[in-house]
Order: C-alpha cells, then sequence, then structure tokens
C-alpha cells in the first residue's frame, strides 16, 4: 500500500497545524490530559491532543497502546477517569454548572454522538437491514430527515462511495471492503463534524484496503476532519495532516506525518516504524 | 474457477461412474421395523376396549370443540401473548444498569421458575378462600387509621370480587402467563446476549437511546435466538393447558374429555381422543414454526446466506446445479 507520492493531497500551510498551541477557535477536538483505566490497568496515562477542523489525524502505535479506547473516549463510548474532552468547544459527557461537573444522562450523551460519525473494525453493519436500511435507520429514528428524504441521500452517499447498486443487498452478501463503505455511508448520513475511524482495515483483506483508503481519501479532500487509527503509513503519510505516534497510554511524539515518518525523533518511534515500513 | 479453460465454455464432465456403497442395515431395520408395527396394529385392532367408534363418535361433540377452541387454542394464544410480552420486560429488566429493577426481575424468575406449574394453577384457582375480595390502595389503610385514632378506614381505589374474576379462565390464564413470562425472560435474556456487543457500540455512536437501540437493532437480531426456543414454549403451553384441570376452568379439552370418559365409564377411549387432539394441534404449532425460524433467519447465517448464494446462482447458470451426484451403477 506504500505508493510514495509524496504530499500533494491537501498539505497547503503544513506549519500551521502541528499541534501548536490552540487560541480556541477553530478547533473541533481538544483533549487534555485524558486518562483511562480499566479495573488497576491504566490504559491512558494523559493524552494531550488538539485537532483542528478540517484536519486529518491518524493515531499511530503498537496494540494495547491505547489509541483505539483513546478513540472511543472522544464519543463516550468509555467514560475517561480523569482530563477532559471537548468537540467543538461542547464537554463529553458531562456539563459544567457552577464550577462542579456533572454527569450527563444517557439521552444528552447519545444527542452529542450524533455529530460524531465513527467507524469500526469490525463494520458492525446491522445484519438484518439492507444497505439502505443501515444508512437511513439513524436519520429517520433520530428525526433528523423524513423517509424519502432520507432514502434519496442515502442513495447519493452510497453512490459516492461506489456502492450505488447494493442499496437492496444484506452486509452478509457484501465483501469486507464493500461492508466497510456502507459504514461510511452509515455514519455519514448523521451529518457528522467529526469522524473516527477506529482501525477500518485492519479486518480486510489486502486487497479490499484500497477501496476503503480511497473513499476516507476522499472524505478528506472534501474537509471532514477526521481521527484516525490505522497501520497503513501510506495513508497517514499521503492524505494525514498530523501523526500522533503512541505506546504504553502516552502520546510519545506527533507532528507532520512526512516529517515524523521520515525523521522519528524517538527512538520508539523509530524502532515501531522499521517494523511496519 | 474456469479460468485455465476458457475455450470449452461449461462443458459439464462426465458423471462418475462408481458402485456406491451398500447399507445392507437399513434393509434389516426396515424388517424389525415392519414386525413391530405389524405387533402394535395388532394391538389396537384386537383390543375391544379401545372402541374406536365410541371414541370418534364423541371427540367432536360441540362441548368438546368449544373446550378446545377456548381452553386450548385461546388459552395458549393468550398465556403466551402475555407471557412473552411479559417476559420482555422482566428480561429488560434484568440486563437494566438500575440494581433496583435487577433486583425485582431476578426475585420474579425465581419464583415463578420455583414452583410447578400444576401447584400454580392449583394455587391461583383457590384463591378465592383467602380473600373473596381482591382491592388496590394504600397498604395497611386500616391499621394505619386505627394509628390515628380513625376506625376502619378504607382507602381503596378499586377491587373485584374473587370469586367473579378470578375462577376459571382467568385464574388459569394469570397462573399459566405469568409462570411463562419467567421462562421466557430467560430466553428473551439469552437471546439479547447472544447480539454481538459491536452491534450496540455502532448504535450508541449513531447517537441511539438505550431504548431505540434495543427495540431496532438488538431484539430484531435477537429474535433469530429467541423464535426456536419459543416455539417449543407454545408448543409446551398447548400441552399444559391440560394442566387447568386442576383450577378447574371447565371450558377446556382435556376437561371435556376426562369428563365424558368418567361418565360413560369409557376412560380410555377418551385418553386417545386426547392424545390424537393434542398431536393434531401441536402439528399445526410445528409447521408454523417452521416458517416462523425462516423468516426471522433470512441473510444469516451459513443457511441464509447459502439460500441467497444459491438465488444468486442459479440466476446465473440457469438452474440445474447437480452435475456433481454419482451416477447409478
Amino acid at each position: 500500500m506504500s505508493e510514495l507520492i509524496p504530499g500533494q493531497a491537501g498539505a497547503p500551510a503544513a506549519e500551521s497545524r502541528t499541534g501548536a498551541p490552540a487560541d480556541g477557535t477553530g478547533l473541533m477536538v481538544r483533549a487534555e490530559q485524558v486518562h483511562k483505566s480499566f479495573g488497576s490497568l491504566e490504559v491512558l496515562k494523559g493524552i494531550d491532543l488538539q485537532v483542528r477542523a478540517g484536519e486529518v489525524c491518524c493515531l499511530l502505535g503498537p496494540s494495547g497502546s491505547g489509541k483505539s479506547t483513546f478513540l472511543r473516549c472522544i464519543n463516550h463510548l468509555e467514560k475517561i477517569n480523569a482530563g477532559s474532552i471537548r468537540v467543538d468547544g461542547e464537554l463529553i459527557g458531562y456539563r459544567e454548572r457552577g464550577g462542579r461537573l456533572h454527569e450527563m444522562r444517557e439521552k444528552e450523551v447519545a444527542a452529542q454522538r450524533r455529530s460524531i460519525g465513527m467507524v469500526f473494525q469490525r463494520f458492525n453493519l446491522f445484519p438484518h437491514m439492507t444497505v439502505l436500511g443501515n444508512v437511513t435507520e439513524a436519520p429517520v429514528l433520530l428525526g433528523r430527515e423524513k423517509k424519502a428524504a432520507a432514502r434519496e441521500r442515502a442513495a447519493q452517499l452510497l453512490e459516492r462511495v461506489g456502492l450505488g447498486d447494493k442499496l437492496g443487498a444484506y452486509p452478509g452478501q457484501l465483501s469486507g471492503g464493500q461492508q466497510q463503505r456502507v459504514a461510511i455511508a452509515r455514519a455519514l448520513a448523521m451529518r457528522p463534524k467529526l469522524m473516527l475511524f477506529d482501525e477500518p482495515t485492519s479486518a480486510l483483506d489486502p486487497e479490499l484496503v484500497g477501496e476503503v483508503l480511497d473513499v476516507m481519501k476522499d472524505l478528506a479532500r472534501d474537509g471532514m476532519t477526521m481521527i484516525v487509527v490505522t497501520h497503513e503509513i501510506g495513508f497517514a503519510r499521503e492524505v494525514g495532516d498530523t501523526l500522533v505516534f503512541m505506546d504504553g497510554g502516552v502520546v510519545v511524539e506527533s507532528g507532520d506525518p512526512r516529517e515524523v515518518i521520515a525523521n522519528p525523533r524517538h527512538e520508539r518511534t523509530r524502532t515501531f516504524l522499521a517494523k511496519v515500513l | 474457477m474456469e479460468s485455465h479453460d476458457t475455450s470449452t465454455v461449461r462443458a459439464r464432465p462426465e458423471p462418475l461412474r462408481a458402485v456406491p456403497v451398500r447399507h445392507p442395515g437399513r434393509w434389516v431395520a426396515v424388517a424389525v421395523l415392519a414386525v413391530l408395527v405389524a405387533m402394535f396394529v395388532h394391538l389396537l385392532v384386537t383390543n375391544d376396549a379401545f372402541n374406536w367408534s365410541f371414541m370418534v363418535d364423541k371427540m367432536f361433540r360441540p362441548p368438546i370443540i368449544e373446550g378446545l377452541l377456548r381452553g386450548t387454542v385461546l388459552m395458549t394464544v393468550s398465556a403466551m401473548l402475555i407471557g412473552v410480552t411479559l417476559g420482555v420486560v422482566v428480561a429488560v429488566m434484568r440486563l437494566s444498569d438500575n440494581p433496583i429493577l435487577r433486583g425485582v426481575a431476578w426475585l420474579y424468575t425465581w419464583f415463578f421458575r420455583a414452583v410447578p406449574r400444576l401447584v400454580l394453577l392449583a394455587v391461583f384457582g383457590n384463591i378465592g378462600i383467602l380473600w373473596s375480595r381482591i382491592e388496590f390502595g394504600v397498604p395497611f389503610d386500616t391499621q394505619l387509621g386505627q394509628l390515628f385514632g380513625i376506625d376502619n378506614l378504607q382507602l381503596r381505589l378499586f377491587g373485584f370480587s374473587s370469586r367473579d374474576i378470578l375462577t376459571g379462565f382467568m385464574a388459569g390464564l394469570l397462573g399459566l402467563a405469568l409462570s411463562e413470562a419467567a421462562y421466557m425472560a430467560e430466553i428473551v435474556r439469552a437471546g439479547i446476549q447472544s447480539v454481538d456487543e459491536g452491534q450496540t457500540e455502532a448504535a450508541q455512536a449513531l447517537g441511539m437511546s438505550r431504548g431505540q437501540l434495543l427495540r431496532r437493532v438488538v431484539l430484531p437480531q435477537a429474535m433469530r435466538v429467541i423464535i426456536p426456543p419459543t416455539g417449543n414454549e407454545t408448543i409446551a403451553m398447548l400441552k399444559d393447558t391440560s394442566l387447568l384441570l386442576y383450577v378447574p376452568v371447565s371450558v377446556e379439552l382435556f376437561f371435556q374429555l376426562d369428563a365424558v370418559g368418567k361418565r360413560t365409564f369409557q376412560i380410555f377411549p377418551m385418553y386417545v381422543a386426547a392424545c390424537l387432539w393434542y398431536l393434531f394441534l401441536t402439528s399445526i404449532l410445528l409447521v408454523g414454526q417452521y416458517f416462523l425460524e425462516r423468516h426471522f433467519g433470512k441473510g444469516y447465517g451459513p443457511a441464509g446466506r447459502a439460500r441467497l448464494r444459491l438465488r444468486g446462482m442459479t440466476a446465473e447458470t440457469g438452474g440445474g446445479g447437480n452435475s456433481g451426484t454419482v451416477g447409478p451403477a
């Protein structure tokens, strides 16, 4: 997958967006000192991350480094133990009132999640619904769109991911790559302002990886803010605006992907990259 | 698959000529079974105590048909409807985050699974002995009234005489439905837990609430696991309506057949009639269960997917997929 196309895709002004201290505007995701433990096992040990609107941030790291857990914290699938995560300025999972944090009700959390799309490693399509049903389910059920409008938009989205001819198929009839593209269309149907990708190509046959990455590149070109947990170095190099390398629950280093991949500053990054490249 | 030979267009290979394996054991089994069947028929035909003509004459009489329709069929349908509905509620309670609901659900399933159905039915049928009226209102109202110096305080919202409502059909229905709900709760719980965690997460990530994702995503998928045992439960329920004899519910198939038998001293013919009726009714249910399972299995599993694939394949080749069978020697 590593065609060497030295970054031309969407990389104007590479300097301005590398994790520079935020002024608070234009920041889509702001995580501060995020800690997460499962029982006595501390998985995240203080993660700081800033992602600007329209930026593609790639999370890289060995398995068990906490990158997937961190991604799941962003839409509150996992509750964090300390720190804070803000998406578009809004605190995730909690409300500040009178100087104290209040846990959000389930309905409020659900409302927050509607503007954050997520794509899973194992697709998680609804097997009892057709492709069209998968994409229209949430917008119709949650009152975002009328049924006819949702169908029309779903057809457009599926056309966009190259599955315009599969509307009536069930997920079980599709290949892994096709299923993952449906999953992307399903997330987009909620018109999210942020898309989270949790190893979207790890469960795919090698020859199917490309079709999913192409859809993601297309999304990135359209200016979607994306956080991508991935092992696809080629993708990170080509479309990533920042690359964050995690290990053992901390951010080891981050910066411009081309820069980090070419000249890693830390030994840990270097040994990891040597193995995956 | 045919990429190595594109010149011949789908040339069928010659059928393989091989002597099939012989199965002498099958012929022995057939012979043994034939003898056994003959012995059984001999038993049925030569014993006059069966009194077949009497049985056929009585088993279609109006009171028996009414008992079958109301006491057996209607009772089964009603008890299962209440049982399944209540069972889903109890199962969802059992899996909820609320520890109190969880505890109540556990207590419910514990009690109704621990008491035998027959005993439960006898209890519900005779509840009028304990309370001649069942009323709803403030508990301990009279006792509380005495504390404050009020004599005979009654804070009852509504009530009914147990002899009016809790007899016969209603008592039996209550007993069967409540007990069924406990078993259904366990079946539904297993079904819900069988659905992949990723389904819940995907639905949550789309912004669905717990109720929404349960209704639209998890329960429809759990159905595949819930339906087969529910079919079995329905069949068991149909047969358990015969226990209503002990409530007693008089408008019921077995009660009626039993009564005819005792009245005419032709007990055994009526028991045979009961066997035949229950065989007939459960057979209908078995057919229904087959179609239900097929419906809820669509798009799933090896069987469902194979069917879909087969449909695509036959459309492609124009039918005839049995080129691999061995020709007769």
